[in-house]
């Protein structure tokens, strides 16, 4: 039995697990939303409401969001491996993790920008419509703007999502909290380190859900709505 | 001036609209009412581009749209202005935010935008709430930013499709006010799709009855409520309670339509006074049309020159729309 790990050992691992956690997701969140959100327009777009109903782009896009939505994560992890190469030139490391990272959440964020965005009232949308606007204008001031609140939120749930997956990102090397856990905690039996990084992880998504939320509020102009 | 030619419109083959013409004046505003599923917002809706008609034309200023796309849709777009059924203001943006969407679409910069907001702000009579949000704002006064929105781009047509279904009267009031004021200043046409007779009553110079797709009457309001056989008129005019115990009592008993100066003046009176017989008001009412003073009595009248007395009534301007006992159709 080895005595346990000196407190300020944990802390220093969970403060560089941290770092390391927070650039995958953070990379991976910013990409994922990049992508995530056009692919969310599209699909709410060609919906049989949309504005420009379009059965069979809508029935593809929907098949292809929902097929990437079903695969588990693990198995995105191994099998980019070679794309991932391409894109960050190694296929080991923290930096690899953020490829199938995004990939992963590129539909994740799709399907819930398309059903945050059909929750625009028909009303409102044809009210633009009327004016004369053209479709750009009435996505950007429209669907997203009247989403916004909506919208910040579904980033929080995605941030808190992809903290999940990237527990799995010791499987390539990258590091971060979850491996943290399962590594040195789970697999050596130290039980601080386990306990202290569950702990970690639980304020630390308590933390990003309470500044989600309480940005989406701040950004939201209705006074007496559930979002 | 706007122009319904021939409009039919199906849904999944069931028809909606099946020929409906109309015609609206430059400057007037005409009403069009009829029971739930005649199809008035189908027409509403084709009239705002927002739905294409099966077949038909309907012209703005001579211009058939219905067959437009691309930029040319979206420039006929702005010559109509849509106030559209239940809420449709953007909950994230303010009052002012809201009037300059059309603006904003339309390309006007910044400065000028302000300005024009400005004036709506003060044609609705909300420049106080510029700065608030749809939900701080009661349902009265979003419909009528919801009007300011629709006049923002200076639009020829204003189209409004049930603007005070969810209103109390004193709001419709204030909402109809908007309206009335849009085409007094504006000089824009209107038509707007009401089940609500009072809204007719209020500012409609004309009225078209829709009924199973069909236009089943359409004319002036003030022309319809004289006309005998106009079954808008009986809705428009002030109920009379049928009473027949009452009416057995007299020689001769009939409606009597009365417009303008006649309605306030001392007609009935002079010509019981004329005659000599006796005149006595049944039932019935004063009303206003627009701005125009309307009556509507059921009398009952007791003399040897009953009908005599009648014939000058409506000799004078009245309208004697239906004599219930008597001789029948004295005039009108
Ligand atoms: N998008 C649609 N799809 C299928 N049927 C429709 C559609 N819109 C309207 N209809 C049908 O067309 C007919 C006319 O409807 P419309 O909404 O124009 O009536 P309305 O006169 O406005 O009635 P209300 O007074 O209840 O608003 C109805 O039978 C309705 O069911
Ligand atoms: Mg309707």
């Amino acid at each position: 039995m080895r005595s346990a790990t000196p407190w300020s050992d944990v802390v220093e691992l969970l403060v560089e697990a941290t770092g390391e956690t927070l650039y995958m997701v953070g990379v991976s969140t910013l990409i994922a939303t990049l992508f995530g959100i056009p692919v969310g327009v599209w699909l709410q777009l060609t919906s049989p409401g949309g504005l420009r109903p379009q059965p069979a782009v809508h029935r593809i896009l929907g098949f292809v969001t929902d097929l990437g939505r079903s695969m588990p994560f693990i198995v995105l992890l191994v099998a980019l491996t070679s794309v991932t190469r391409l894109i960050v030139g190694g296929s080991i490391g923290s930096s690899a993790v953020i490829v199938p990272l995004s990939v992963g959440a590129i539909p994740f964020v799709g399907r819930l920008v398309q059903n945050i965005l059909s929750e625009v009232h028909v009303s409102v949308v044809e009210a633009a419509v009327t004016t004369g606007a053209t479709t750009v204008k009435i996505v950007r001031s429209v669907l997203l703007r009247e989403s916004l609140p909506a919208l910040i939120n579904a980033i929080g749930v995605t941030v808190i999502a992809l903290i999940g997956y990237s527990a799995m990102a010791g499987v390539i090397g990258g590091g971060g909290l979850g491996d943290l856990a399962i590594r040195e905690g789970y697999q050596r039996f130290n039980d601080r380190i386990l306990w202290g990084t569950v702990a970690w992880l639980a304020v630390l998504t308590t933390v990003l859900q309470f500044g989600f939320t309480r940005a989406a509020r701040a950004s939201d102009r209705r006074r007496h709505a559930a979002i | 001036m706007i122009t319904v030619e021939n409009l039919t419109k199906s849904f999944q083959g069931v028809p909606a609209l099946k020929g409906v013409t109309l015609d609206v004046q430059s400057g007037s505003v005409l009403g069009v009412v009829g029971p739930s599923g005649a199809g008035k917002s189908t027409l509403a809706r084709c009239v705002a581009l927002l739905e294409r008609p099966d077949s038909g034309a309907i012209r703005v200023d001579g211009t058939d749209i219905t067959a437009l796309g691309g930029t040319a849709l979206r420039n006929a777009r702005r010559q109509i202005g849509v106030v559209p059924q239940g809420d449709s203001l953007l909950r994230q943006r303010t009052a002012a935010g809201n009037i300059a969407l059309p603006l904003e679409s339309a390309g006007v910069p910044g400065p000028q935008r302000r300005t024009r907001v400005g004036e709506l702000l003060d044609l609705v009579g909300l420049t106080d709430k510029a700065g608030s949000y749809p939900d701080q704002l009661s349902g009265g006064q979003r419909q009528r930013i919801a009007v300011a929105r629709a006049l923002a781009a200076g639009p020829s047509v204003l189209l409004a499709d049930e603007p005070t279904s969810a209103l109390d009267p004193e709001t419709t009031g204030s909402v109809l006010t908007v309206l009335d004021r849009a085409r007094a200043e504006l000089g824009v046409t209107v038509l707007v799709v009401t089940h609500d007779m009072s809204v007719v009553r209020k500012i409609c110079d004309d009225v078209a009855v829709l009924e199973d797709g069909r236009v089943v009457e359409n004319g002036r309001v003030l022309d319809l409520v004289t006309d005998a056989a106009s079954r808008t008129a009986s809705t428009l005019l002030p109920a009379v309670d049928q009473n027949p115990v009452n009416e057995s009592a007299y020689d001769r008993v009939a409606d009597v339509v009365l417009i303008g100066f006649a309605a306030v003046g001392a007609l009935l009176p002079e010509a019981a006074n004329r005659f000599g017989v006796e005149l006595n008001l049944l039932g019935g009412g004063f009303t206003r049309l627009g701005e125009t003073p309307v009556a509507r009595f059921r009398v009952g009248l007791t003399g040897e020159r009953a009908d005599s007395a009648l014939e000058w009534i409506s000799d004078a301007g009245a309208a004697v729309r239906r004599t219930l006992k008597g001789p029948q159709g004295v005039a009108a």
